[in-house]
């Protein structure tokens, strides 16, 4: 088994690493193939005498002040917020390794250069240049909105992977590949990336909880997934206004954005111990 | 006999903390003949690795091969050579078995895998035939159960076959050279021998003129055709290894002799020499031995060039004059 899979496997056996996956793909499988079953998260049926009703039969987390059915909301929201997180995270992912390995393998002037901009990038506050780009982009398009995210997230990657490549090229094995008459983008891609993706994967992970909580910020502000698609954030700044009197709309929403974080950084932390335990 | 490897005067240095070079292989030259083994045998520091690194232009930066060196390989001048042509010698002209068999193996792919690395790096075919091949290879270099095996992990194999591992890979390409870099020294001396045995058969099979690397002169008796001593950057002696061994001569030689213990004959205490090998930023004056030399005299204040013993036999040291 190659070393990313052990560590899966052994993540996997350790309690918090099973119970956060298993609220994972629960999370991500209610999310896939839950709205058929549920009733249209758009759908107002009945604005006045349907809204704000408390969790029952027909509706188990009640209904919003518009009347929309909450599950169906935070089901489908759940679609938004995993997609966004995925897909960001794997962008800021592939961005951060390939500037950490062209850094960390041509090392001198290129490395220099790249760690000097990276250093720049990190000290620019992320949130702010988020804000900028999305009060000027009105009714951003989710697609530019994970491009946006995913673009400005891999600073940090980029150093940890430089770092990863700095120790691995000592490695005997690299030197071996060399004297073996590998090319140079074998030796990258077979020798170098696979023994850094340990670390990667566990950063990664820890990426995703991280990028929810920013969509649902941004969301919460406005500027992240656009009404009246439903998303985590935007669900609890719509319930603002009814939290007294309703509370359950902002609730479920909330339990849902706390619950996939503590997951994600959970498993992200078993994911590390059990790298972390491969050199042992 | 034909000469396959020629190495004039190499030289390779390291800046030190101000700037200024220094010479941890200096002015080192021997030649490799077609299905003949030398051996250069020395003590930890002396630049036995380094000289085998050199063959493959791997020093490490901030080192380098220093001008005034020759490395000709047939009719190719490896010093010249850029990338591309560099690479096409590593692995296909020049083969090398690394040290570690622990750690010079990549965790993350089968044997199988690495082995077709050196295939499909040189030669035009099919990772299926490339596959066959690594097959074939573990084969030959007598890897117990070897289909099984092609799929296994390196961390799933034991020190001896891990070694036969990189002999396969280090054969992968048909190198006419095999370097070996003290290809035993982490292994089991019963492991050691089967590891030797499966390297000399594998010459005499192939006609490779192998270089081996070694701090122990009991793995050279009965393996090489020649011996190199090397002490402080420099060869201090070499010889055929018959005469090596019916008559070390230089006072290093004797002093590596009289500190293995024997068998045979009266027990008696070990003679170590005395004090280490000095740091490559100090080599000595004159003499590189001459502070460890029992018998230094008042003419080891100049340094000695290689001098004549015998036929075929030289060594580096003003005794020989006499």
């Amino acid at each position: 088994m190659t070393p990313v899979g052990e560590a899966l496997h052994r993540a996997w056996h350790t309690p918090r690493g099973r119970v956060s996956a298993g609220i994972l793909v629960a999370i991500g499988l209610v999310g896939l193939f839950g709205p058929p079953y549920l009733p249209d998260p758009l759908a107002q049926p009945d604005i006045l005498a349907g809204a704000n009703l408390p969790p029952g039969p027909s509706h188990p987390f009640g209904t919003d002040q518009l009347s929309r059915d909450v599950l169906a909301r935070v089901v489908t929201g759940a679609r938004v917020s995993l997609a966004v997180a995925v897909l960001a995270v794997g962008l800021s992912m592939t961005l951060g390794a390939a500037v950490g390995l062209v850094a960390g393998y041509w090392g001198g002037g290129v490395d220099a250069v790249l760690m000097r901009l990276v250093d720049g990038a990190l000290a620019v506050p992320r949130l702010f240049v988020l804000l900028l780009v999305l009060a000027l982009w009105e009714r951003i398009p989710v697609i530019a909105l994970i491009v946006l995210i995913g673009a400005t997230g891999w600073f940090g990657t980029s150093r940890l992977v430089r770092g990863e490549v700095l120790r691995l090229r000592e490695e005997a094995y690299v030197s071996a590949a060399e004297a073996l008459g590998a090319r140079r983008r074998r030796i990258i891609f077979r020798h170098l990336l696979p023994n850094a993706m340990g670390p990667l994967l566990v950063a990664a992970t820890l990426g995703v909880g991280d990028v929810i909580l920013l969509e649902a910020g941004l969301s919460f502000l406005g500027l992240g997934v656009q009404p009246p698609a439903p998303s985590w954030g935007g669900m609890v700044f719509d319930a603002r206004a009814v939290l007294v009197t309703a509370p359950w709309a902002g609730i479920f929403p909330g339990l849902a954005i706390t619950l996939t974080v503590l997951a994600a950084n959970l498993f992200g932390d078993a994911l590390r111990d059990a790298v972390d335990a491969r050199g042992r | 006999m034909t000469r396959v490897l020629d190495v004039e005067n190499l030289r390779v240095s390291f800046p030190d903390a101000g700037g200024r070079r220094f010479y941890p292989v200096d002015g080192v030259s021997f030649r490799l003949d077609r299905g003949k083994t030398l051996a250069i045998v020395g003590e930890s520091g002396c630049g036995k690795s380094l000289t085998s690194l050199a063959l493959l232009r791997l020093i490490p930066p901030p080192g380098r091969i220093d001008e005034g060196s020759r490395i000709r390989l047939e009719d190719t001048d490896l010093l010249a050579l850029k990338s591309e042509d560099l690479r096409q010698v590593r692995g296909r002209r020049i083969g090398m078995i690394f040290q570690d068999p622990m750690t010079s193996l990549n965790p993350v792919f089968t044997v199988g895998n690495q082995i077709a690395e050196g295939i499909l790096a040189h030669l035009p075919v099919s990772k299926t035939q490339a596959r066959d091949r690594a097959l074939q290879l573990l084969q030959e270099v007598g890897m117990p159960d070897a289909p099984a095996r092609l799929d296994a992990y390196p961390h799933q194999l034991s020190g001896g076959m891990r070694q036969r591992v990189m002999i396969a890979i280090a054969l992968a390409a048909e190198p006419d050279i095999l370097v070996a870099d003290e290809p035993t020294t982490a292994l089991d001396v019963t492991v050691q021998a089967q590891i030797l045995e499966v390297l000399d058969q594998l010459r005499a099979r192939r006609g490779m003129a192998v270089l081996l690397i070694t701090h122990d002169l009991g793995i050279v008796a009965g393996r090489a055709d020649r011996v190199a001593v090397m002490y402080a950057g420099q060869f201090v002696e070499e010889a055929s290894t018959s005469d090596l061994f019916a008559l070390p001569s230089h006072p290093y030689t004797q002093g590596l002799f009289a500190s293995v213990p024997r068998i045979s004959g009266p027990v008696q205490r070990l003679a170590p020499i005395p004090g280490t090998v000095p740091p490559a930023a100090a080599w000595p004056s004159g003499c590189r031995f001459r502070p460890r030399c029992p018998k230094a005299f008042e003419k080891s204040h100049t340094e000695p060039p290689m001098l004549p013993v015998g036929p075929g036999h030289t060594m580096r040291c003003w005794l020989a004059e006499e």
